[in-house]
């Protein structure tokens, strides 16, 4: 009972910290306050005013303006890689768990070692395979995040190949295409959506970690974790630098997990 | 599971305490060590001859000296030689090896030490010798046991510069000992790849000895860093901070101003569209403002260039040609519509993303170019992409770098433009400068000479071979704990000039 | 017992196809390090003698053969860029990283299991629920800007330690451990977190079953029940997350070295990946895939030992 109340209350809240992020991110994807390249030399590390509520940059680019468009680029690369991550691992996970055999056996073996495998680990070793950059991070980061989808998908299929309305659809004489993406795909929606929640937060703090070592998205681009990078050389006397899109992305990563914990 | 707990506890409470005191108080306050900050490590071996990246070459030189060597003013003075003589048509030099002068090890160098180093460099065994000059000598004798004589194939009256190559004991050369040593100031103790390298004073020193008794180059890879590094007291000095950085360190350090040797220009490949056209490069000189970029990107600091020569060359430098072409925007737009891009043009930067610098300059280029029109892409890569796809490959448009000079000879910026140079990596080809540079290689007479180069590097600004920036400001942030740096003209740290402050 | 040798018998082959695709993978990229190394002063006479050197000439399948010939007898082959051999490059850096990702896996324990303990006894308090709210909030802390708040509170602010101020543990043990505390910090906080929630969890469902019940019941002490029986069964989902735990703070630790200037393994790989140090990224590769593949044997291990009834349903 009062565990129902507060489970509202954390989709409430999430729901209000995620629009807080992505808003402004949807909103920077096609307008900003101010142009997020320009430079500005009478505005270098100015402080917060009302013109530009958060102060400007190294180069006098407006804080708020850098912020909007990156957290843009952060939720785009982290839609991205949920979704190359959804898509191709629902298919693998739908025929392996589907048809089952060696081949199966023989592709989870291989999947159990990427999925142990730490996620930021798979894709820098991709991004080292690849070269770094902005495209080349969302294929890393996707290509890196499929082995938990196989897995959640796989189980579905598993459990779902043995049930009551999968025999009767295949007596009914649909083909086996038509059963797994038909019939069993839409059973599978309830369980993926909250690990594409999760997939999407690890997804968002992976690039993030990525953009921070420098070989994820590259200047003048902004993005979440690039713009920490920099930062940190005015950690002394413009901290805000740092804290701005820190918070903001503590902020989204929070929004989010809490609406997964609402899905629960 | 009591017990668990308990441990668990302790564990926690352990940790907290190696935590608060395992920091106690900053180092180094006694002057006896000096810990400098390096932006990259150093090259794998420590042999100074094989060692090309001028950040090795600049901490090898605490270490190695040549017959001759560098001081600050960019004069040369005697080293292992304790005096040198050439005779008057510039073929035969003659080196009287110093008194009393020791190797790290203690063994006393001698003239087959010297004779072993120069005839390695020398060596065309594996095609090229170590050093290019080298190729010009002829024979390498000791006529006695404190005498050396270097005869050269052709007269060069400008030889004496590449005798700065580090003398090392012929033990080392043939084999018999792997970790070289010097007869520089400082030896070589330890180093961690990734982590430092660690000098020791060498009281067997010849000249003035050093005053810091440990010095400690610490690799910061990350540049963010820097500055948390140099205020928390885990470094001491950083040579070539940026500007952005300098303004944020406190009252505690001291920054130095010099230059950096370099010609920071965006190279433009003449030999690809649109800048195989002369209108369009020209349009962007027209387009940009060095000042400006100076502004921006250094805070003011740097020194404009016009041409391929920056101002420690002294008598070689033309300030007049900064004047070239000044900002523009309707004379760019006119030579642009005349080459054929009336609607404008889009091209790549290639940028070396480990240079913060030129980085920042690209970025401000990029604003520059925009209002001509011009779209400018900035492509970051790896400094090795760099290095095999541009300067070795020659594949790309355009790209900031700064190009430094490897002796103090003019040749050294300059030669890189005749049209079949090997490292004429913008494929720069002209017959007028050729025929300049050759006049200017056989001319013995210096005012003819120095004549011949000023005409090459008024060919490469009419040209608009690139479009010149700067010189970049050199800004030296050290602890004001310590005194006594100097700049020199070429990449060089020399630690033994400095001392604790009082 | 027959499941455990499984286990280690599936592990090893596991590495050694881990070993393989490293090796293909890197095989198959363009790029020529002979270029890298020789930089501006390349000649194709200089290129071709050192292609020699390194070994470049031989065909990809020859070179496979000769590596996993060295990788068995753990010799990784000579790093391009420094010219040493990669087991001796990493043999110094491999402690530093094993040792922080330790640390800061014992300071998720030590921290998270007494937290779950009070705020599952005292639970809807207001001490549980700011715990709670806390946890909910570092959860979404990426350990590099964790790492940074450190900096900037405790490092600048407090000056409780230096940044940037490692000192190698060979030098002085104290002040490597004394360092190493606050990257550390940084990794385990989010995992705390994490781990706290799944505890706490484990600990409020346990609570109400029978047997807690019974056991409260017959006279037990709260502090009984909860030591005795709860913790040990609330544990056992957990374990797996520590396993999965502790193979994310191998990664995050490479972040972190970026962040506390550490010369780690991840410092090692970062540059080696950007010098396209291959022999060494490879090496690097194999040996987080080592160390991530036995700590999953170990928390495998752990979990049969504490629950046997794990084999049966395999």
């Amino acid at each position: 009972m009062g565990k129902n109340r507060r489970y509202d209350f954390n989709l409430i809240l999430g729901s209000i910290l995620t629009a807080i992020t992505t808003v402004p991110a949807l909103i920077g994807m096609i307008w900003t306050p101010y142009d997020t390249h320009t430079m500005n030399n009478s505005l270098k590390l100015a402080k917060a005013s009302l013109m530009h509520p958060f102060g400007c940059d190294n180069f006098g680019r407006d804080l708020l303006s850098r912020v909007m468009e990156g957290s843009a680029t952060t939720l785009l690369i982290g839609l991205g890689t949920v979704f190359i991550g959804v898509v191709i691992g629902t298919f693998i996970g739908a025929l392996t768990g589907y048809y089952g055999g060696l081949v199966d056996d023989i592709f989870m073996r291989f999947n159990d070692v990427m999925f142990s495998f730490p996620s930021l680990l798979l894709a820098l070793v991709f991004v080292a395979v690849m070269g770094s950059g902005k495209i080349q991070l969302l294929f890393a980061l996707g290509i890196a995040f499929i082995p938990s989808y196989v897995r959640i998908v796989r189980a579905e299929y598993v459990r779902a190949r043995n049930m009551d309305y999968v025999k009767s659809a295949k007596l009914a004489g649909a083909s086996d295409m038509r059963v797994m993406f038909v019939h069993i795909l839409p059973n599978t929606f309830k369980i993926l959506l909250n690990s594409v929640l999760i997939g999407f937060n690890n997804a968002v703090l992976a690039e993030a970690g990525l953009s921070f070592l420098g070989i994820g998205v590259q200047p003048p681009d902004a993005s979440l974790g690039r713009m920490l990078s920099d930062a940190q050389t005015y950690l002394f006397n413009r901290p805000g630098l740092a804290i701005v899109p820190g918070v903001t992305l503590i902020i989204m990563v929070l929004g989010i997990s809490l609406l997964g914990k609402r899905e629960k | 599971m009591k017990r668990f707990k308990n441990l668990l506890v302790s564990a926690l409470v352990l940790m907290l305490t190696v935590a608060l005191c395992g920091c106690g108080g900053d180092k180094a306050g006694d002057g006896e060590t000096i810990t400098v900050g390096i932006p990259q490590d150093i090259e794998e071996s420590l042999d100074p001859h094989t060692a090309v990246a001028a950040g090795t070459r600049e901490i090898l030189f605490n270490i190695y000296e040549g017959l001759v060597k560098p001081n600050s003013n960019g004069d040369l003075v005697p080293a292992v030689a304790s005096e040198y003589s050439i005779d008057d048509e510039g073929k035969t030099y003659t080196f009287t090896l110093r008194d009393g002068i020791t190797f790290h090890d203690g063994k006393a160098v001698t003239v087959e030490d010297i004779k072993a180093s120069i005839e390695r460099c020398a060596d065309t065994g594996s095609g090229d010798p170590l050093v290019a000059a080298f190729s010009n000598i002829e024979s390498v004798t000791a006529p006695d046991d404190k005498h050396v004589v270097v005869t050269l194939k052709a007269a060069d009256t400008d030889f004496l510069s590449n005798m700065t190559t580090a003398i090392l004991p012929a033990e080392y050369i043939s084999g018999a000992v792997a970790e070289p040593v010097g007869t520089g100031p400082y030896m070589f103790v330890s180093r961690s790849p990734q982590e430092n390298i660690v000098l020791k004073r060498y009281d067997g020193y010849w000249g003035e000895k050093a005053y810091i008794a440990n010095v400690i180059f610490k690799v910061i890879s990350n540049p963010d860093t820097i500055v948390m590094n140099l205020e928390g007291g885990a470094i001491d000095m950083f040579a070539r901070v940026t500007s952005a950085q300098a303004a944020q360190l406190s009252d505690n350090f001291e920054i130095k101003e010099g230059t950096m040797n370099l010609v920071q220009a965006l190279y433009l490949n003449n030999a690809v569209a649109p800048f195989d056209d002369v209108r369009v490069r020209q349009a962007l000189c027209y387009a940009i403002n060095p000042q400006e970029i100076m502004d921006y990107a250094f805070d003011g600091r740097g020194t404009e260039i016009g041409s391929s020569m920056f101002p420690s060359f002294g008598k070689y430098f033309m300030p007049e040609l900064n004047d070239t072409y000044n900002q523009d925007t309707e004379k760019a737009k006119a030579l642009l519509a005349e080459a054929g891009y009336a609607d404008g043009l889009q091209f790549t930067i290639k940028v070396p993303s480990n240079y913060t610098q030129h980085v920042d300059t690209a970025q401000v280029l990029k604003e520059e170019f925009k209002a001509i029109g011009v779209t400018a892409d900035i492509e970051l890569i790896e400094w090795n992409s760099w290095l095999s796809d541009v300067y070795s490959g020659r594949d790309y448009q355009a790209t900031v770098v700064g190009v430094d000079a490897s002796t103090l000879s003019p040749r050294a910026l300059l030669g890189r433009f005749v049209s079949d140079a090997g490292n004429n990596f913008v494929n720069f080809n002209s017959k007028e400068y050729d025929e300049a540079y050759s006049a200017a290689l056989l001319s013995t007479d210096d005012a003819a000479q120095t004549g011949y180069y000023k005409q090459c590097e008024e060919i490469l600004a009419k040209d608009a071979a690139n479009v010149y920036i700067q010189d970049p400001a050199e800004l030296v942030a050290i602890n004001k704990k310590f005194t006594g740096y100097e700049f020199y003209p070429i990449y060089a740290q020399d630690m033994s000039k400095i001392r604790p402050a009082k | 017992m027959t499941g455990i040798i499984k286990k280690i018998i599936s592990s090893i082959l596991t590495i050694a196809v881990v070993a393989c695709l490293v090796f293909m993978a890197f095989s198959l990229i363009p790029g020529d390090p002979a270029v890298a190394k020789l930089g501006t002063q390349a000649t194709p006479e200089k290129l071709a003698a050192l292609r020699e050197t390194m070994g470049l000439n031989k065909s990809v399948p020859a070179r496979f053969v000769e590596w996993i010939a060295g990788v068995v007898r753990g010799d990784f082959g000579t790093s391009y860029s420094y010219s040493m051999p990669v087991t001796k490059l990493i043999a110094d850096k491999l402690p530093v990283t094993v040792i922080l990702t330790l640390y800061s896996f014992i300071l998720m324990i030590a921290v998270s299991v007494p937290l779950a303990i009070v705020a599952a006894r005292y639970e809807n308090s207001a001490l549980d629920k700011t715990i709670q709210i806390l946890s909910q909030i570092t959860m979404s802390v990426p350990p590099f800007f964790g790492g940074i708040i450190i900096t900037l509170i405790f490092g600048l602010g407090l000056k409780l330690f230096a940044p940037g101020g490692y000192v190698s543990y060979s030098v002085n043990a104290g002040r490597f451990l004394g360092y190493m505390f606050w990257p550390a910090l940084a990794i385990a906080l989010p995992k705390v977190a994490m781990a706290f929630s799944l505890l706490y969890g484990g600990l409020t469902t346990e609570k109400r079953k029978d047997y807690a019940r019974t056991a409260y019941s017959r006279g037990n002490s709260t502090k009984d029940v909860f030591y005795k029986h709860l913790l040990k069964n609330a544990c056992i989902p957990v374990i797996t997350f520590f396993g999965m735990a502790l193979a994310d703070m191998i990664a995050g630790s490479i972040v972190i070295e970026q962040v506390f200037s550490i010369p780690g393994l991840g410092r090692i790989l970062l540059t080696s990946i950007q010098n396209r140090d291959y022999p060494v990224v490879e090496a690097i590769i194999v040996c987080i895939a080592v160390l991530v593949i036995v700590s999953n044997l170990l928390v495998d291990i752990l979990y049969r030992v504490i629950d046997p009834r794990i084999i049966t349903e395999d």
